[in-house]
């Protein structure tokens, strides 16, 4: 996955654009009926399971869709995996540092609170799970796309922009009282 | 089943940690934990030490689950050690490739403790 972070006057910036890259860049072009079925999908139901998938196994807790008007969320920990291959795209998730930090805590157990490090890890690996997640429920998909590391970003004052510049996708949950977005943003 | 020697790799100290756990509560009797976070530091580990078990990641920096496996099969004390991937990464085409360069078997992430106890403990046992 590409990357550009570019500073403008208190703010930054980061454009995100996502190639075959990594081991399984090989698979890309393997998929002959991914594209059909891809464009068959719900994006933002299969999104919403895989995220309730991955808190279900890996957090031990329950999401559940923040109910309508969606509250307003003001993420600073923010973290993102690129797709690429028959799909290109990026999943990002965004959230406080607060709500990272007791995610990590209930992977890891409620003794290892506070570690900011162990958020930014934790963070990361359930953007990766749910991107995963999200790749195989996609008939066709697990094979023809692969996925980048994640890059996990943290502080105030950032805009996410994806270079994808194609369908927008996006889930916002509840999570022991905290905001949650997951987001999928596709390649056009 | 004797306590085994184990080494978990994995860019992830969290995922780390996290499959530590799962192996303990899946009952296996650990011994010791190795962990490494690439497979460059995971072949040293296997070279220096004896181990029972490994579980390793794909998508790794500086070099992949795959390659390590494929690396680690040519370390002569090493290539009957049961190597498990856990990844998210688990189209058809990874898994026959894993095992193809000697992969003991596979779990994909998310995944429970139960997941763990049935693929993992049968290979320590066989």
């Amino acid at each position: 996955m590409d990357q550009a972070i570019t500073a403008e006057p208190e703010r930054v910036r980061i454009h995100l654009s996502a190639r075959a890259a990594g081991p399984g860049a090989q698979a890309v072009d393997k998929a002959d009926g991914a594209e059909q079925s891809v464009a068959q999908n719900n994006w933002r139901e299969e999104l919403a399971q895989a995220s309730r998938e991955v808190f279900e196994i890996m957090v031990g807790a329950s999401l559940t869709v923040a109910s309508e008007p969606v509250p307003l969320l003001v993420p600073d920990f923010a973290a993102m995996v690129g797709i690429a291959g028959s799909l290109c795209g990026l999943v990002s998730v965004r959230t406080t540092t607060e709500c990272a930090r007791r995610i990590a805590a209930k992977m890891l157990g409620d003794d290892e609170v506070g570690a900011a490090e162990a958020a930014q890890d934790a963070f990361g690996e359930v953007c990766n799970m749910i991107a995963g997640s999200f790749k195989g429920r996609i008939s066709g998909l697990a094979d023809a796309c692969a996925l980048s590391v994640p890059t996990v970003i943290f502080g105030r004052d950032f805009t996410l922009f994806s270079l994808a510049r194609g369908e927008h996708h996006e889930v916002t949950f509840e999570f022991e009282g905290n905001l949650l977005c997951v987001s999928l943003d596709l390649h056009s | 089943m004797k306590p085994a020697r184990v080494l978990i790799v994995d860019d992830s100290s969290v995922m780390r940690k996290i499959v530590g756990r799962s192996l303990r509560q899946a009952g296996l009797d650990v011994l010791q934990v190795l962990e490494a976070s690439n497979g460059s530091e995971a072949l040293s580990l296997a070279r220096e030490n004896p181990l029972d078990l490994i579980l390793s990641d794909i998508n790794m920096p500086l070099m992949d689950g795959l390659e390590f496996v494929r690396q680690l099969r040519c370390i002569e004390s090493a290539q009957q050690t049961p190597v498990v991937m856990i990844t998210t990464e688990a189209g058809e085409a990874h898994v026959v490739q894993a095992l193809s360069l000697g992969a003991s078997g596979y779990i994909r992430k998310p995944f429970t403790p139960e997941q763990i106890k049935e693929r993992v403990i049968p290979l320590l046992r066989g």
